[in-house]
C-alpha cells in the first residue's frame, strides 16, 4: 500500500494521523518515515508540518531514522529484570556484535530496549517486529536470532 | 479456594473468536436483559454493585455514568486498553481470551449512557490483542451485536480500535483522548472532567478494560448479588498480575479482601528455591515497595491509603533477597524519566536528577546530602505535577525511604568507610 492508499483508507481524517503513520511505517522494510512523507501527510490532512513532526517525535514507536529489517526490543522493566538470569540484552549484543540502539551493518537487525511488554507472567520477554517472544533462555535467544538470519522466522 | 473466577470464567473454554461459542457459554445474556431495562435502572444496578474503576484510581463507576446520562449532546465511550504500567498484563488476557465479554460490557455501558460511538485504545505493542479485537468487532457487527439497531432495538453503537504508538502516559485519560484526536499525548488541566468535555470536547465516558468486563455479570445477576462478593471496602473480584521472583507467575482472579500474602504463597507458590522475600512492589512502577511484614494486608485501595497510594491496577511484583533495592528503584525511575511527557518542569527535569542520585546509591557513592536531595525531589515531583504520572512516580522512592531507611543509611555509611 502506498501513502495515497493509506490516506484514503483513513478518509484523510486528521484524528487518524497516528494510525496513518503506523501503517506507513509498517509498510516499509526499514520502518521509518521521511520528511517528504511528513509534508505530504500534512498537506493531505490540512494540518501544519510542525504538528506531524510533533507527533513523530512524541511517540516511541515512530521513527525518522532508517532501522533494521527486524527491530529487536528487549524489555527493560523490573519484572523481566527479576527473571533475567543470563542478561538478554548483552547476549544479543555479543551475538550480533552491536550495541543497544544500533543497527547491524547489513541493516538486518536493530537492537533497542522497550518498556514492559505486558508479558511479565512469562518473563523475560522481547519483541521482534510484531512478534513477542517469552520465557527466554540463552539458548532460545540465540536460536531465535539464527532462525531470523536463516529466514525460518520472519 | 482462594480464586473466584467471574471475569475469567470463559478463559480457555473457547478460542476467543467464535461468537457462537461465546453465546453457548451464556454470552450476551446480560445485554439482552439490559435492553429490557431503562438507562436509569442499569445505572442503579451498577450503583448497588459498588463497582469501582479497575484502571488504578478506583473511582465509583456509576458516578461517571450518571454524569454522562445527564448530558444531552453527542457522547463517546472509550475503553482504556493502554496497559503500560510495568507488571500488568490483565487487560491483554481479557482481550485475547474473551474479547466478546469486553464488547458486551461496552455495549451495555453505551446503551445506559446513550453513547453511539466508542473507541478501544490499545497500546501499539499489543499486536495480538489488536488483531483479536478487529476480528471480533467485525464478527459482532455482522451478528447484530454492534452497529445499527443492536439486537433489533432502537440503539446503535459503532466501535473502533485505535492503536497507541509507544507512550505510557497515554494511559492517563486526557492524554489518551488527545492521542485519539491524533495529537501528542499530553494531558489537559482538569476540571472540566471527561464526562463534560472529552474527545473533541464532547462528553466522554472512559473506563478500563476490566471495569467494562464487570458489567455483564452485574447486569445478569444484579448489583446486590455482586456486592456480596469482596470485602467491607471493595466489592467484586480483582484480577491480580503476579510476577517477579515467584514460582507460579500469572494472572489470578480473587475477591477483594484477599491478602497479598495468600496470593503470593498459595497462588504463586512462594519464591523459587524458598529464598526469603525482601520486598514486594504493589501496583507497578508507580506503586509502593513494602516489606514482608506488611503482606497480610488486603488488596483493596482503602488499605493502601497508609502509603498515600492506591493498590493500583493489580500488579504484585515479588522481589527476593538476591536483588539490590536501589537497582529496582533506579529502574522504576528510569522508566518515568523516559515516559514523562515533558509538560511540567518538576517531572521533566526532576526525574533526570532522581536517576543521577539513585545511580550514586547503586554505585556506593551516595552521601547524606544526596539522601536529603532525593527525599525533597521526590516530594516536589509528587506534590507539584499536573497528572498522575508525576504525582505517583516517586512512590517507590518515598515508600522505600519509609520502610527500608536502614538500607539507605547502610549504603551511605559503607561509602564513608571506603
Ligand atoms: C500515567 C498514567 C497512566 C495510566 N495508565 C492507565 C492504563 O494503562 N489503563 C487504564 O485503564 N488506566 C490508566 N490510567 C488511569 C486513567 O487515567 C483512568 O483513571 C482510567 O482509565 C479510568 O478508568 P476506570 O475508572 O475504569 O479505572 C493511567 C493514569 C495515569 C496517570
Ligand atoms: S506530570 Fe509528567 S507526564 Fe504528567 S503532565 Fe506533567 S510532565 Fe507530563
Ligand atoms: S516487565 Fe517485561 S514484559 Fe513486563
Amino acid at each position: 500500500m502506498n501513502l495515497q492508499k493509506i490516506l484514503e483508507k483513513h478518509a484523510f481524517q486528521k484524528d487518524h494521523l497516528i494510525e496513518i503513520l503506523i501503517d506507513l511505517q509498517n509498510e516499509k522494510t526499514y520502518k521509518f518515515v521521511t520528511e517528504e512523507e511528513v509534508s505530504l501527510i500534512a498537506d493531505a490532512l490540512k494540518v501544519p508540518v510542525s504538528h506531524v513532526c510533533g507527533v513523530m517525535s512524541f511517540y516511541t514507536l515512530l521513527s525518522f531514522d532508517e532501522r533494521g529489517k527486524y527491530i529487536i526490543q528487549v524489555c527493560k522493566d523490573v519484572p523481566c529484570y527479576l527473571n533475567d538470569d543470563f542478561n538478554v540484552l548483552t547476549t544479543i549484543e555479543k551475538a550480533l556484535d552491536i550495541s543497544c540502539g544500533d543497527t547491524s551493518k547489513d541493516q538486518f537487525f536493530t537492537l533497542e530496549q522497550t518498556a514492559c511488554l505486558g508479558c511479565c507472567d512469562e518473563a523475560p520477554a522481547m519483541r521482534i517486529n510484531n512478534k513477542v517472544y517469552t520465557k527466554l533462555t540463552k539458548a532460545k535467544v540465540l536460536r531465535i536470532l539464527e532462525e531470523y538470519k536463516e529466514g525460518i522466522l520472519c | 479456594m482462594l480464586e473466584k473466577r467471574i471475569l475469567t470464567q470463559r478463559f480457555n473454554k473457547y478460542d476467543g473468536l467464535s461468537i457462537r461459542q461465546y453465546i453457548d457459554l451464556d454470552g450476551f445474556k446480560a445485554l439482552e436483559k439490559a435492553f429490557s431495562m431503562s438507562s436509569q435502572q442499569i445505572i442503579e444496578e451498577i450503583k448497588l454493585s459498588q463497582l469501582t474503576g479497575r484502571g488504578g484510581a478506583g473511582f465509583p463507576t456509576y458516578i461517571k455514568m450518571q454524569a454522562m446520562l445527564n448530558e444531552t449532546r453527542d457522547k463517546y465511550l472509550v475503553c482504556n486498553a493502554d496497559e503500560g504500567e510495568p507488571g500488568h498484563f490483565k487487560d491483554r488476557h481479557l482481550i485475547e481470551k474473551d474479547p466478546y465479554q469486553l464488547i458486551e460490557g461496552m455495549v451495555i455501558s453505551a446503551y445506559a449512557v446513550g453513547a453511539n460511538k466508542g473507541y478501544i485504545y490499545v497500546r501499539g505493542e499489543y499486536n495480538n490483542a489488536i488483531q483479536q479485537l478487529e476480528k471480533t468487532i467485525k464478527i459482532a457487527t455482522t451478528k447484530g451485536y454492534l452497529g445499527n439497531h443492536i439486537c433489533d432495538s432502537d440503539f446503535s453503537f459503532e466501535l473502533v480500535v485505535r492503536r497507541g504508538a509507544g507512550a505510557y502516559v497515554c494511559g492517563e485519560e486526557f492524554a489518551l483522548m488527545e492521542s485519539i484526536e491524533g495529537k501528542p499525548g499530553r494531558t489537559r488541566v482538569k476540571p472540566p472532567f471527561p464526562t463534560e468535555k472529552g474527545i473533541f470536547d464532547y462528553p466522554t465516558l472512559i473506563n478500563n478494560v476490566e471495569t467494562f468486563c464487570n458489567l455483564p455479570t452485574i447486569i445478569e445477576h444484579g448489583g446486590e448479588h455482586y456486592s456480596t462478593i469482596g470485602s467491607n471496602h471493595a466489592k467484586g473480584t480483582k484480577l491480580i498480575c503476579l510476577s517477579g521472583n515467584v514460582k507460579h507467575k500469572g494472572l489470578y482472579e480473587v475477591p477483594y479482601g484477599t491478602s497479598i500474602n495468600d496470593v503470593i504463597s498459595e497462588l504463586g507458590g512462594g519464591t523459587a528455591n524458598d529464598i526469603p522475600i525482601q520486598m514486594v512492589q504493589i501496583g507497578g512502577a508507580c506503586g509502593p515497595i513494602i516489606p514482608p511484614r506488611l503482606l497480610n494486608m488486603d488488596i483493596d485501595n482503602e488499605a493502601f491509603e497508609i502509603f498515600d497510594a492506591k493498590m493500583g491496577a493489580g500488579a504484585i511484583i515479588v522481589i527476593d533477597e538476591n536483588y539490590d533495592l536501589f537497582e529496582i528503584v533506579l529502574r522504576n525511575m528510569q522508566f518515568f524519566l523516559h515516559e514523562s511527557c515533558g509538560k511540567c518542569a518538576p517531572c521533566r527535569e526532576g526525574h533526570i536528577q532522581i536517576v543521577k542520585l539513585l545511580q550514586k546509591f547503586v554505585n556506593y557513592q551516595a552521601t547524606h546530602k544526596d539522601y536529603v536531595s532525593l527525599q525533597s525531589l521526590a516530594e516536589v515531583i509528587h506534590t507539584t505535577t499536573l497528572c498522575g504520572l508525576g504525582q505517583t512516580s516517586p512512590t517507590s522512592v518515598i515508600s522505600t525511604m519509609t520502610y527500608f531507611k536502614e538500607a539507605y543509611d547502610k549504603r551511605i555509611n559503607q561509602q564513608n568507610k571506603e
